[in-house]
């Protein structure tokens, strides 16, 4: 049977995993992955929570949101790295120094 | 214990979260990121979430992996293949902050009292989260409608091509 704890590990190594992909990659693209595994982790915890411990729909009504907005997002950003990439030829973030203050 | 197909979707989750972020290829990448989207939405069937489960796959496996393959085949580069691997100090840096995080986290958890908890006692279904969703999130709803129609509105105002940039 499972338990609640088995659920809280994947989505404590997911989050783990998203965490070092975020420091340790340096292209654009590889850091929007790290993101949205972040984001998987957090909905995997909600809904787990959410199934074992009440008996209402708002964790699994709040995931639904929380996807809808992921999807808004990754779109902003993907923009915004086809446009990084139109006028440098690089995804490369330490390279993208047009914006440093 | 966990079940043999508990098991199996989560080494298909983690496995694909970590070929996502390793793989040389970035458009491999791409793939078992979709992969592990796959896992996540098994892993909400598994927790007698079809709707959510439904919704992950519909959303992001539809529409994000495919956004993503088709960005990453837009600014791909052949020098990509041989990525330049960050800093060795990076590199070290990040599995150890990873590797922390995860054992403190993964033994916060085993220490607590979660594993007690091993039955589903969640019976609510579609017509739960469509009363949610249509009397008390309405409001969140609309806002939310606004936000993804700004963003998607805003994205494609970024990646218009003007005009004297084409003539370039």
């Amino acid at each position: 049977m499972n338990t609640l704890a088995d659920f809280v590990f994947v989505s404590t190594l997911l989050f783990a995993i998203g965490i070092y992909g975020l420091i340790v990659k340096r292209s654009a693209l590889r850091m929007v992955f790290a993101i949205e595994i972040m984001i998987n982790a957090a909905n995997l915890n909600f809904v787990a929570f959410n199934q074992f411990l009440w008996n209402n729909a708002i964790g699994q009504t709040f995931v639904l949101f929380s996807i809808a907005l992921a999807a808004g997002e990754a779109a902003v950003i993907l923009a915004i790295v086809v446009v990084a990439y139109r006028l440098h030829k690089d995804t490369d973030v330490s390279e993208l120094k047009t914006l440093k203050g | 214990m966990a079940d043999l197909t508990f098991v199996a979707m989560a080494v298909v989750t983690v496995g694909g979260a970590i070929v996502a972020l390793e793989a040389d290829e970035i458009v491999y990448g791409a793939v078992a990121l979709a992969g592990s989207f796959f896992g996540v939405a098994a892993l909400f069937f598994l927790l007698n979430a079809p709707y959510v489960a439904v919704f992950q796959i519909t959303v992001y496996i539809g529409a994000v992996a495919v956004l993503i393959l088709f960005t990453v085949m837009l600014v791909r580069q052949e020098s990509w293949a041989k990525e330049a691997s960050p800093r060795s100090l990076t590199r070290l840096g990040g599995i150890l902050t990873g590797l922390v995080m995860a054992s403190a986290l993964g033994l916060a958890v085993v220490s607590s009292n979660l594993s007690q908890f091993n039955s589903l006692l969640n019976e609510t279904g579609f017509l739960q989260i469509g009363q949610l969703i249509s009397t008390n999130f309405s409001i969140v709803l609309e806002v939310l409608a606004l936000v993804l129609a700004a963003s998607i509105v805003s994205a494609l105002f970024l990646a218009k091509v003007e005009k004297e940039e084409k003539k370039q």
